[in-house]
Parts: structure tokens; sequence; C-alpha cells
């Protein structure tokens, strides 16, 4: 059993560095009102007060006063989507997503190296998502499976079944593997486009996001071209790495504080105004660098400078004044919110003003728009019991007249994408800005064809 | 702990998954939103029927294991707090709501179907459910029944009993019973009047009909600054003695506005100002807009610094969150709290509250208020900081005086709360011995062992104070038990 006195005990060992567990001065906020329940969807799918933000915090502060044991916490924590749809309402301020995290530290360290997460879970976060080269050759052999007649092989003689079925239906929801990543197919720096405006370009540095740049190239491509088609210049620093948001999740700060110190340098070092992402848990991650290095006294600062400047693609579009696509698309579309995007960056009107900003697309708003999907960075594939409860309330929320469900995070994509197959819809996928780039295509193409001679 | 015996006859009627007994996982269940006195339950079960819980119920009767129900543990005056090492019977998976009846107006739902809900359900159909408790997001019907639960509208449109037409009671013995009438006026005694407001201590509620109003003509929400709490107060007094019944009115001064405004629900009050008045007024278009007129009227008359109409519905949403959200927003001050909820006459608002800032100045503590003004239901919230000994029990006993206060006015310990756990010590300072009597003699009717949710709402005979400890099926009350049994 794991008492929180080992804690003392270890911090002590100077072998081992120690986090600090979760701050009293957070978790004594709570008043115990419960007004978070039911906003909390594994409260909502299990109504027990241990699966509840209440629950949540109440257990981690007995663990902290010593009146529980840490592993007590364990399962409650854990079992957290850290959705943080709980902050959005609380009334008194709790930190909710922070305090998880912090207790997913506090166990993550406490934890003997061989009870670490499972070997799986391991190798992906520090093997594979810490590494681009690695993540990159996963994605080959992902394309390689899925071009090579290997997937259709494999669904043929039902190798698939022998996956646990979440495994099967998110396989059967991975878009296919672009050929190229963003960042290889880019012309980089690509310029804004010389226009009247008189002042210096606005520089944004992208980050390419792991699971953006593998699996979803295009939204970049797109991200891109919507950038520079609203006069902002795009880098894309090459010695970028992945956020860390999901080791932050997983309680592997370590590894987090490393990635996140390496992309500082990458992005302050390109001199970029602002650092843009097109995927919310990673722009949610990157705006807490500040906090996540506040004990580093040589990043402390950059950590903070760096988290100030970034910006989802959304919110930077609306902020510097985009251009309304003069191209018409006529189509219905609803829109999912994406909890690192609503709850933890309170962004919410921007994605909907770019939608709504396109002729002829009818934004159509699904209930519970802001309840999560169940993807919840590797929630899906640790908890995939309650991830498809979630995904299938999801599913079912989508109005059947939207012809595509539009969201702003890779994970939530890849769900839906799986959940939207295994429920039979033929509803389509998109991220904001590609729904935007669409529609300045069309604006181009509509240009080329009103100024082309008549014959 | 349980006997296995009857954890294994408990989960036999529920499943292992509706049943928590780990001691870990119990400890969550061991205070409701009233955080002072916290006691662990022996057990949680999760009923999805009313069968179950008729089956918990006459499983835990036979034994004389204590019980009783839970909402959503939003309560404010621990009326779901096991002091007696109860199983705790959570109802927030009976959620279902069981009919609607839009021609007749009524709705017949389980008890852990959250109050909001119901208007989200009937919203379309023009629709709505006009009790509305500031936790109304969260806080269950089944749990509105039991507090006989008010709310910001309730001066307009009454509490939860104005509302509670019929209802399905499962007695501590395990028999199930209806009272009340879904249509028309029950005939005979108003059993549904004892039940609605009894803290769960005369039976398990599992179904619940209640009415759905059609929602008003028109709303207007007027938002007033004052310089002074008086002239607010006053203000609100001459509204009504202008024949005006706002559907609601509610006050809140500098010290709520403050950890309001440091929240999420912040609305851009100003700091310096004492107290801000949010006024309501519904009906019929015409009656409406001229009712507005002559509040803003009033309000002028009263020295108000400024005054406006909300201008659409997300303005009148906003104003209306950082009022419902007043009372956990004090997290932003101050690391616990307690609230009162005591009621006086609405003309004596100003007197009342100097005489709370007396008392808070007094005993150190910083008290904030927000309050119902039209129905005169004051709103202390007592600042405490649990980790500095001796604070809680300063914060207890500063909150007895203003209550003492209350009922030396002529008004009453509890507006809306209920007594639960928090005030059973102050009602024998507003009842009599023979009044408390009675009331055990009625409880005793329904719940003969003592066994359900006992220890709450009435005290035991000349043992008010006292009768805090853990242990409490004592002999005294056992005795007393049989005799009562015989008096049936």
């Amino acid at each position: 059993m794991l008492k929180p006195e080992e804690l003392t005990d270890r911090s002590t060992d100077q072998t081992m560095k120690m986090f600090a567990g979760p701050d009293p001065d957070e978790y004594s906020k709570c008043v115990h009102c419960g007004f978070c329940l039911e906003v909390c969807p594994t409260y909502q799918q299990l109504s027990d007060e241990n699966h509840s933000p209440r629950g949540r915090v109440f257990l981690i502060k007995q663990v902290a006063e010593g009146t529980l044991p840490l592993e007590a916490a364990e399962d409650p924590v854990f079992a957290c989507l850290d959705c943080r749809a709980c902050e959005t309402v609380c009334p008194s301020g709790v930190p909710v997503g922070h305090l998880i995290e912090m207790s997913r530290g506090q166990i993550h360290d406490v934890r003997t190296q061989a009870q670490k997460q499972s070997r799986r879970e391991r190798w992906m976060l520090r093997g594979l998502f810490s590494h681009p080269r690695r993540l990159r050759l996963a994605g080959g052999l992902l394309r390689f499976y899925q071009l090579s007649g290997l997937r259709r092989a494999a669904r043929a003689v039902g190798a698939l079944k022998l996956l646990p079925r979440h495994l099967q239906e998110i396989e059967a929801g991975l878009p296919t593997v672009p050929s190229r990543r963003s960042d290889f197919s880019l012309p980089l720096p690509v310029p804004a486009p010389s226009d009247h405006r008189s002042t210096q370009p606005v520089r944004v540095g992208l980050l390419t996001g792991c699971v953006m740049d593998v699996l979803f190239a295009d939204v970049n491509d797109a991200t891109v071209r919507v950038i520079a088609r609203n006069h902002m210049t795009v880098v894309v620093p090459k010695g970028q790495v992945c956020c860390g948001a999901l080791h932050v999740h997983a309680g592997d700060r370590e590894e987090a504080q490393a990635l996140a110190r390496r992309n500082i340098d990458e992005f302050l070092g390109s001199q970029v105004d602002f650092v843009v992402t097109n995927s919310a848990g990673c722009g949610a991650a990157m705006k807490e660098y500040g906090d996540l290095l506040r004990d580093d006294p040589v990043y402390r600062e950059k950590a903070q400078a760096f988290s100030a400047v970034v910006r989802d693609i959304s919110e930077i579009l609306v902020e510097q004044g985009f251009d309304a696509p003069a191209g018409r698309l006529d189509r219905q579309v609803t829109y999912h919110d994406a909890c690192h995007l609503c709850h933890a960056q309170r962004i919410r009107e921007q994605p909907r003003q770019l939608l709504t900003a396109i002729e002829g697309v009818d934004l159509i708003e699904m209930p519970d728009s802001e309840r999560c999907c169940g993807s919840a960075g590797v929630y899906n594939l640790t908890h995939p019991d309650m991830a498809r409860q979630l995904l299938d309330r999801k599913i079912t929320d989508i109005p059947e007249q939207a012809s595509a469900v539009v969201m702003g995070n890779p994970g939530c994509m890849i769900q839906i994408r799986a959940g939207l197959a295994a429920h039979g819809r033929s509803t389509t996928v998109l991220h904001t800005v590609q729904l935007l780039d669409m529609a300045y295509q069309a604006e181009m193409a509509e240009a080329q064809a009103s100024s082309a001679p008549k014959r | 702990m349980l006997p296995v015996t009857v954890i294994q006859e408990l989960e036999g009627i529920l499943g292992r998954d509706n049943i928590i007994v780990d001691e870990h996982r119990i400890m969550a269940y061991d205070c409701d939103a009233y955080v002072a006195e916290k006691f662990m339950p022996s057990a949680v079960v999760f009923p999805q029927t009313t069968e179950q819980v008729v089956a918990i119920v006459r499983c835990l009767a036979r034994k004389g294991i204590p019980f009783l129900p839970r909402g959503a543990g939003t309560g404010l005056s621990g009326g779901a707090t096991p002091m007696n090492h109860e199983v705790v019977i959570s109802l927030a998976k009976m959620d279902q709501l069981l009919n609607l009846d839009f021609e007749n107006r009524r709705a017949t739902v389980q008890p852990g179907f959250v109050n909001l809900m119901l208007t989200k359900r009937v919203a379309n159909n023009g629709y709505y459910y006009a009790p509305d408790p500031s936790s109304q997001s969260v806080c269950t019907i089944g749990g509105n029944f039991a507090e006989n639960s008010g709310g910001s509208h309730c001066l307009k449109y009454g509490v939860t009993t104005n509302h509670v037409v019929a209802a399905e009671v499962v007695l501590p013995s395990g028999e199930i019973v209806t009272v009340g009438e879904p249509y028309g006026d029950p005939v005979g005694l108003d059993l549904l009047g004892v039940l609605v407001g009894s803290e769960g201590t005369l039976g398990i509620t599992t179904a619940i009909t209640v009415k759905i109003l059609p929602k008003p003509q028109a709303v207007k929400t007027i938002l007033a600054y004052f310089d002074q709490v008086d002239d607010a107060s006053q203000t609100v007094s001459d509204i009504i003695a202008q024949g005006i019944v706002p559907a609601a009115c509610e006050i809140m001064d500098q010290l709520m506005i403050h950890a309001v405004e440091k929240s999420v629900y912040h609305v851009g009050y100003p700091q310096d100002i004492e107290a801000v008045l949010l006024v309501e007024l519904d009906g019929m278009l015409e009656s409406v807009e001229d009712n507005a007129q002559r509040v803003l009227d009033v309000c002028a008359q009263n020295h108000v610094r400024t005054s406006r109409i909300a201008q659409d519905d997300r303005e009148r949403a906003l104003w209306w969150n950082s009022r419902k959200m007043a009372f956990p927003a004090i997290g932003r001050i101050s690391p616990d709290y307690l609230v009162q909820d005591g009621v006086i006459p609405r003309t004596k608002l100003s007197a009342a509250l100097q005489r709370v800032s007396a008392l808070s100045e007094e005993y150190g503590l910083r008290v904030a208020n927000v309050f119902h003004a039209g129905d005169g239901n004051l709103h202390p919230l007592i600042c405490y900081d649990a980790r500095v000994e001796g604070q809680l029990q300063q914060a207890l006993a500063l909150g007895q005086r203003i209550l003492e206060v209350c009922v030396d006015m002529g008004g009453s310990i509890t507006g809306e709360h209920g007594v639960g756990i928090e005030k059973i010590g102050h009602m024998a300072y507003m009842f009599s011995e023979e009044e408390i009597k009675a009331q055990i003699d009625l409880r005793r009717v329904f719940d003969p062992q003592g066994l359900c949710n006992a220890g709450k709402l009435i005290p035991s005979p000349g043992a008010c104070v006292e009768n805090r400890s853990a242990h409490h099926t004592d002999d005294t009350v056992l005795a007393g038990v049989s005799q009562g049994g015989e008096h049936l």
C-alpha cells in the first residue's frame, strides 16, 4: 500500500527527483457544492461520487491529508477524462484538470518502475510520441498496412477480430495515412501574399502535432493555406517535438517537461510572433507550459513567454481579423466542441464565427456539443468501455441532416470517425480549418472562372 | 461495516456493480454540500426501480440497520449525511422521466431526475417547471421533494410543495403508498403535505408527479446598483407595496459581489456599490412592460446609482448565473463557508442586516449576504477556515446567533434549505416542547423503528443539541419507538 509518508521519505532520497503533489490552495477552493456533477461525463454514466469532479477533488484532498492511501485515488483519478467540463461551471474556480494532472504525476512517481503504466502505454508515450522519426515510421507502416492490401487481407480473413472491439473500431475509423507529411510538403516559410497592408506581416510558427502530422497532414496543409490567405507568414520549425500533452495526462511530467523545453527553444528561436496549432489538446498543453516548468529556474520565464503567444488556429484568425471567404459552400454542418478547446481554452465562439462566415454554410447546433466524445488523449485505449459509451452518445447527438461534423482536435476526429463508421453513418468528419479552406478554394475557382476569357 | 449476509442480500437485489462497501470508496458519501459535519456510511447502494428500493428497505428494516435516501448531495443542511452510519440509498440512478402529460400539464419523474432537466425536456412545447433552487442544474426533484426546496422564482410561484401533486413513497417498513392526486384535489388529510419537506425522515419517494407551467408570454429582468443596502431593501418593499408581484426579487451585498466577480460568472459589477438588486417580472406583455417602468421609477426614488433592463436572453442568463452561482463562488474568497437560511418579515430587512453585520464584527468572521429579498429569506454566508483551530465552532455559533435574530424578529430558522443536522439544535428555539413532541409522534407513525434518516429535522425530546453523536439508535429512542407503535 502506498502511503503519503512514502512520498516524504522518498523526497529526501536524492536519487529521485520528486514532483510536488496537488496544491492545497487548489483543492481547498472546493466548497463541495456539487454543481460540477451533472456536467461530468463519467458521473453522468456512473452516478458515483467517486467518479465526479467533487469526489475526485475530495479524494485528492484526503490523500494529501493522509486520511486515505494514495492508491484509493488511483482509479478515480485515472478514470477522469481530463475534459475539464467541471472547470467551465465551477463557481469557486477549482482547477480540477490541474489537480488531476498533479495527482497523476504523484501516482506516476510513487509507482515502482515495474508498476509504471502498462508496457504498451509506456512504449507509446516515451518510445513513440517522444520521437518524431519513430512516429513517422509508425505512420509509414500504418500507410503500408492500409494501402498494400494487408488491411483488406486482414479484414478478409477476420484477423482483426483478434483485436479487442474498441481497437477494431478505431482501426476502422483511421483515415488513410497520407503519403507525405505536412511539413515536408510545404514550401517554407510560406510568405503572406503581398497586399495593400504596409505593415510587417505577422509571423506564426505552426506546431504540426504528432497525430495531425501523421494522420491528418491535409489538415496541416489547409491550415498553412488559410493562414497565408489571411496575410500571415507561416514557418514550421524543424526541431519541434510532441507537445507533451499525452505525457502530462498520463502523469509523466518529467518527459513532458523535456519536450516542452525543446519546443520552447525551437519556436522562440524561430522569431515567431505566435505559436499556432490546430490541435486543441496541444494548444491547451502549450498554454500551460508556464505552469509545467514553473519550478525550472532556467525555463520558467521562457515558458511563460511561450505560453502567452500560443494560439489555436481559430483564435488567431479571429484575433487577427480573417477575410470572409467569397466562395460559397452549400451544406449543413454541425460543430463538436473539443474539450480542450471549449473547456480548457474557453474557445467556443471563434470556430463558429469561422464556419458561419462561409456563405451557404448552415450550422446546426447539436445537443450537448461540449460533452466529451470519449477520445481524451489515449483514454479510448486505456478506458475503452467508458470511451465507447460516450462515443455512442456523441454519435446519437449528431443531427442526421448534417453532412459533416466539424471540430478542432485530431483525437476527436479519429474517435468520431470510428463512431460514425460503427453506427453506419455517412457523415463526414472535418476540421474547422478544412471547411474554411474549401471556401477559399471555391473563392479562387470562382475568381478564375470569372477572369477566364469568354468564348 | 455491514454484516456479510446483508451485503450478499443487497448484491442479490442490485447486482455487484450497484453497491459500494469498499472503505475508500464510501468516504465520498460522508457528507452533502454541508461540510461542517461528516460521518462514514456503512454502504452506498444504487437502486434503479421502486421494487429495488422496497427490497433494500425491507432487508435493512428486518435487520434494524439504519438507512437514508440521497439525491445529488447538494443539500445545505446535512440531510443526506449519514450521522448514524446509515446505508446511503443513492437515487442518482433513478433518473427517468416516467410520463409527460402536456394537456393536463403534469410530469412524473423518478426521484433522481435533475430539476433543470425537466424544464429542458418540456421547453420546446412551451412549458417549464417553476421551482428553481440555485442548484437546479444538478439537484434532483426527489431532493427538492424532501427539502421542500424553494428558489428565486418562488416569490411569485411558490415552493416545491405548491407544485407536487402526487407521489409514490416507500415507507420505512418497505410498504409502497401513493399519496396525493395527479389531477384535482385529494380528499381527506393532506398526507402529501406532510411528506413534502420531511427531509427523508418519513420514507423514500420513488415517483413524483409535478405541475408544469406554460412559459410566460413576456419576461423582463431589471438590474439595479445601490450605494446603500438599505435603499435596495426599501426598493423591494416599495415595489411590493405598489401591488406588483415580481417573479423574483434578489439582493447581493458587497462581499458577495466581490466573490462573484472573481468567478467565471462575473458580470462586471462596480466594486464599490453596496448592493445589487435583481428584479424579474413575467406575465402578459403589456403588464410586464408597464410594471418594468414602475420598478425603474421606484429604484430612482430610492437613490439607485444605475438601473437597466436586460437587453436579451443572454444578458438575463448572465445576471441570473451570477446570482445562482453565488454560494459556491464564496470559495473564491474563503476556503469554507456556512450558509444560513433564516427568514424575517420583509419590512425588517435593513434592521436584520445591521444585526448580522454587528454579529460578524463580534465574531471576527466575514459574512456575505445574498437573499431572496421579496420573501425576506436571508442567506448569510459565514466565511471560515476549517484548518484554523476553533473557527468552525465560531462559525457555527455565529450562525446560531443569526438564526436567533431571525426568530426574534418574528421569522423562522429556515426558508428552503431544511433543518437537517445543521439547524436541529435551533428547533427548540423556535418550537415548544409540546410542538416538537407532536412532530416526533407523527414521525413515529411513519417510522416506528426510527431507521429512516433519524436524527434529522426533528430533535429527540429534551436532547436537541447533544443529539449529534454518531451512534444514536440509543435506548431512549428505541423505548419511545415501541410506545409510539402502540399508540397507532
